[in-house]
């Protein structure tokens, strides 16, 4: 059920873009007024979120350790997975962000049975690897539409990226490997049972969404090929804050824009905040440093206790038959 | 003979079959993990489930040519040791034993060479002693691990209590220290009387 | 030809696959064996706890306040301002589902509200009702469902088939940690006066008598001089421990399951044998009397006022520094909270081994020191005279414990202990272990008698790779570093893995240690025949480790 409302959605989504330009001639609400307001949205909703996690304090120093604790000299540490200084755990949180180490756990070749099997997650990591920075790689490489000259490193990344030398324009890779992930990731969730027991509509729009922010995408690329120098002036338009709509922009190009415009605004509300999220982690965020460096809790308050006056008074004649030391005879 | 033949022919079918039947008493999402996982230390009911039929299945057919002693309790025993702390009631911890029966009918049903034999020469009669000589060790298997479901069950409880003694235990020996000589005095004593009397 | 091969239908078939619903729709069961009972109004009512009373969890009444709801949802919004944790972790999962098959209860028992994913969303759909402008709206789409009694049935059913060992943390993305969830969903439970009475008895005994068993201080003392006519029996040499006794240099704290009950009293022994052998100057405390802490698996602050006493005793006595017996959640409470709610440790010194002369850097602000740390130095600079022959009748393998795995990262140094004292360890597969350990089934308060079935669930995995190595290797000692693990793993292994018994390190350690003037020792700790000397020192047999 989450699945095919989130697939409707985003058709629906679609259908709005389409009717809105097409018939509606809404070219200014949608190419103006919509991704204004998704970009205010998204940078007000991130710093919300952000400062309503930032709002609430780490009261316990509450890492979980993956490795050898720092004890004795003559042991050794394992300094990322069970880092003890800010160093450690910097490394720990690249490894995490960069490369998905958690993740990479499940992977696990082993020689069963006189055959090499994979843990049947690596295709999980895999995955989500890709996806991340292939996506990454695709917003880095949109940069070439939003500035004007072209930087330098933009070439580097195309270069990179459209190394296949295949077609005109150049095919890049990073978008078809986009495609093909999100495929997978939402693959996993239909066909894998326990996946698909655990997800929620939440789930599968964001896959619904990007795959249709993928396909509009390689459509005006490869296919209706839009006018490039217009679609250029539109975004810079809205970059440099003196909107303007350029004739000639064609429809698939307002979807792709409204897509993405509801993606960002729809970022914050969701579990897509895991991105600025994963950085606040205190299970991952903190050193295992606790018996070297005392940990404050901003609420610690008082508590009612159990003194050992009140223990002794209660057990005085019996500790003193049984020869236990008392304070008060 | 040519049963024997049959299902060992037959065993990786059948096998598959009666696996995915165990599964199928599991939450769907559950039996999928249960499945495809093979890893012994991180599936072991799936892992043991599997290596407890295919040994199940290979000591119920070895001993379909000769009357030795059935060794398959330890295979049994894998298998519904785990079924007894899932599963609480006997018939539904016990009942994938039954389904093998129908299994391997459903299976000798759908094999040509079988049929062809059985419509040609009339020879199947002999395929039916021997499926009835089948389903009586697949009863004697079901008899056995009722005793073992039992006897599971018994050390859960069995278990329970020890926990609850150990509790108590140490308190009621620290009595007896104070109590200790007195009270050996005494046992001896009686002890003592008793042997007299008798 | 039907006839010839006939089926049994006879023999008919009844498909448990429960119809394809949501989890949402799918009401919680209380099945038998697998739920701790209520706790007594007298436990609540000893450490002031709100809603005493008697109640069974399979009533339909349970009795609770009028304004039930109202006091969860405002706890939750409390703690959600308190914990970022708590509040990060509504938040930010995916339901990527790496940590799906990672718990040792979804292992064990098939029941898909066991996947650590699932158990938390239980309580993130409540968070999204009452506390997201997604949730609020779109309800149930947008995964969110309203409080009732029974999903707070639920609750309580799964948050305590938890046994918050982090198993799952260890491989999520975002490091998401259900034990945190659990911590937190209990505290609300304890609200509404809803605990185990494995738990609450513990707790209230504790308060009072300062040890979970609630040993009353001269029993605490009997208890312990128990075992020196024992020690003596086996090594002929006398031993007098001193209690709560001021000016001495070291304050020694455990559990006090390790006084009471076998197989923990052997390492007890172990701990007695190995301080006189040093001669260290340490006292025992009848106050501070209990490592453990089972306020933990109630309220933070229930387990703060617990371990009040351990500093507050320390001081009081005048020691230099504390020395920790072997435990697992008292390593997780003494490693990550304890400087936190008591510190700072400002009257007590950085401590220093006074054998060795070792400083412990690694807890100059805390002055706890793991007696594992403590042990494992003494023999690295070859302090103890050691026999490990004595061990030889030992196959052993090592459990790491959840909480000083993933909580602490103490790995290598009781391995090393065990090297020293044993010639035979083995290592259970590496996906079971250090890290990536097992839990026994038992721990966060589980470890009660009613809840076996369940017990032996979550263990199986735990037990399963013992099995591997018995198998395999002939492994018939389970060592651990943790006092839980030496009461719940003995019926683990009795029921999957029968002949593999359960030691402490230092049982082994206290084996193995030679001591000054000790008669000639026929038996071990357990006062079973040591095996015979020239028979063991056979070399072969030795090296295949």
């Amino acid at each position: 059920m989450g699945a095919l409302f989130s697939l409707f959605t985003v058709l629906i989504l679609v259908l709005i873009a389409f009717a809105g330009v097409k018939a509606g001639n809404l070219h200014f609400l949608f190419g103006v007024v919509i991704p204004y307001a998704a970009i205010i949205t998204f940078i007000t909703g991130v710093i919300y979120r952000i400062l309503k996690w930032a709002g609430s304090p780490v009261p316990f120093r509450i890492p979980t350790t993956c490795g050898q604790q720092k004890s004795l000299p003559w042991i050794k540490h394992s300094k990322i997975e069970n880092p003890s200084n800010t160093l450690g755990v910097i490394k720990r949180m690249a490894l995490e962000v960069l490369l998905f180490r958690s993740l990479f756990r499940n992977l696990k070749t082993e020689i069963r049975e006189e055959k090499v099997v994979y843990g049947s997650e690596k295709w999980l990591w895999l995955a989500g690897l890709v996806f991340h920075w292939s996506f990454l790689i695709i917003i880095l490489r949109h940069f070439r539409l939003f500035v004007d000259p072209v930087p330098a490193f933009m070439h580097l990344i195309e270069s990179f990226d459209g190394f296949l030398q295949i077609g005109v324009p150049r095919l890049f890779i990073t978008g078809v490997i986009l495609l093909v992930s999100v495929a997978y990731l939402l693959f996993r969730r239909f066909f894998i049972q326990q996946v698909r027991y655990i997800s929620l509509a939440n789930d599968y729009f964001p896959l619904f969404l990007i795959l249709g922010i993928g396909f509009t995408g390689i459509l005006m690329r490869y296919f209706t090929k839009v006018d490039l120098v217009n679609t250029k002036q539109l975004i810079i338009g809205l970059f440099s804050f003196k909107p303007e709509i350029p004739e000639g922009v064609g429809v698939i190009f307002y979807i792709h824009l409204f897509l993405v415009s509801i993606l960002f605004a729809y970022f914050p509300f969701s579990k897509l905040v895991h991105m600025p999220g994963v950085f606040l982690s205190p299970t991952r965020n903190l050193s295992n440093n606790n018996r070297t460096k005392r940990h404050i809790n901003p609420w610690n308050y008082p508590v009612k206790v159990h003194t050992y006056e009140d223990y002794e008074n209660e057990f005085r004649e019996k500790m003193k038959k049984a020869g236990i030391p008392v304070e008060k005879e | 003979m040519e049963l024997k033949n049959l299902l060992s022919e037959k065993r990786d079918v059948i096998l598959e079959r009666w696996f995915d039947l165990i599964l199928k008493s599991y939450p769907a999402d559950t039996s999928s993990f249960l499945r495809n996982q093979k890893n012994q230390s991180t599936n072991p009911v799936g892992h043991t489930i599997l290596k407890s039929i295919e040994g199940l299945f290979d000591k119920l057919i070895e001993g379909l040519d000769h009357t030795s002693g059935d060794s398959w309790s330890s295979f049994l025993d894998n298998i519904i040791r785990i079924k007894a702390v899932q599963d609480f009631t006997p018939s539904h911890a016990l009942s994938f034993i039954f389904d093998l029966k129908k299994i391997i009918r459903e299976e000798l049903k759908n094999d040509p060479v079988l049929n062809s034999i059985q419509d040609n020469s009339g020879s199947g009669n002999g395929i039916t002693v021997e499926l009835s000589k089948l389903d009586s060790r697949i009863d004697a298997l079901a008899l056995d691990s009722f005793d073992i479901y039992m006897k599971c069950r018994e050390k859960i409880y069995d278990l329970k209590a020890k926990e609850f003694e150990n509790k108590t235990f140490r308190l009621l020996q620290m009595a007896n220290l104070i109590y200790d000589k007195e009270e050996e005095q005494r046992l001896d004593k009686d002890h003592g009387n008793l042997k007299k009397a008798l | 030809m039907s006839n010839k091969v006939p089926t049994p239908d006879e023999l008919s078939k009844i498909d448990y696959t429960p119809p394809k619903k949501g989890w949402m729709d799918t009401p919680v069961e209380f099945k038998p064996g697998t739920w701790c009972y209520g706790s007594r109004p007298k436990y609540l009512e000893s450490v002031d706890f709100p809603n005493p009373r008697d109640w069974k969890p399979t009533d339909d009444d349970w009795k609770l306040p009028e304004n039930w709801k109202e006091i969860f949802l405002k706890g939750m919004e409390e703690r959600l301002r308190k914990y970022r944790s708590f509040r990060l972790f509504m938040d930010i999962c995916v339901r990527c589902g790496a940590c799906a098959d990672k718990c040792h209860f979804f292992i064990g028992s098939g029941d898909p509200k066991n996947m650590p994913v699932l158990r938390a969303e239980l309580l993130r759909s409540v968070y999204r009702k009452y506390f997201t402008a997604s949730g609020k709206l779109l309800g149930k789409v947008a995964g969110a469902r309203e409080l009732t009694i029974d999903v707070l049935k639920e609750l309580w059913y799964y948050y305590y088939q938890c046994t918050e060992c982090r198993r799952c943390s260890v491989f999520c993305p975002y490091g998401i940690d259900t034990a945190e969830i659990t911590i937190i969903a209990r505290e609300l439970l304890n609200l509404l006066g809803l605990n185990t009475d494995w738990i609450a008895g513990p707790v209230a005994n504790c308060y009072r008598t300062g040890n979970h068993l609630g040993l009353e201080p001269h029993t605490f003392k009997n208890s312990i001089e128990f075992f020196l006519s024992d020690i003596e029996d086996i090594t002929g040499i006398k031993i007098e421990p001193s209690f709560n006794r001021k000016g001495a240099e070291i304050l020694f704290i455990t559990p006090s399951g390790d006084t009471f009950a076998d197989p923990g009293t052997y390492t007890c022994m172990g701990y007695l044998m190995l301080f006189h052998e040093l001669g260290l100057d340490y006292t025992w405390s009848t106050y501070a009397s209990e490592g453990g802490n089972f306020g933990f698996f109630t309220s933070n602050e229930m387990a703060k006022r617990l371990h009040y006493k351990i500093y507050a005793e320390a001081k009081r006595l005048g020691v230099k520094w504390i020395l920790g017996g072997e435990c697992g959640h008292m390593w997780r409470v003494l490693n990550q909270y304890l400087d936190t709610w008591h510190g700072p440790a400002d009257f007590l010194e950085e401590p220093v081994s006074p054998i060795t002369g070792t400083t412990f850097e690694n807890a100059k602000s805390s002055k706890l020191v793991h007696i594992a740390e403590f042990t494992a130095d003494l023999i690295r600079n070859g302090i103890l005279k050691l026999d490990p022959s004595r061990n030889n009748h030992l196959k052993v393998t090592f459990h790491d414990s959840c909480n000083t795995s993933r909580g602490m990262g103490i790995f290598e140094e009781p391995r090393f202990i065990i090297r020293s004292v044993c010639n035979h360890f083995y290592e259970m597969p590496e996906d079971t272990i250090r890290e990536k350990t097992f839990c026994c089934g038992s721990g966060s308060g589980l470890n009660a008698g009613e809840n076996m079935e369940l017990r032996m669930r979550g263990g199986f995995p735990r037990a399963n790779a013992v099995k591997y190595v018995k198998e395999k290797h002939d492994v018939n000692m389970l060592a651990n570093i943790c006092a839980i693990d030496r009461a719940a793993l003995p019926p683990l292994m009795d029921y999957w893995v029968p002949d593999v018994r359960v030691a402490g390190v230092h049982e082994l350690v206290g084996n193995a240690l030679v001591m000054k003037g000790e008669k000639e020792r026929i038996v071990d700790l357990r006062g079973e025949p040591l095996p015979v000397k020239s028979e063991s020192t056979s070399s072969e047999e030795v090296k295949e480790g």
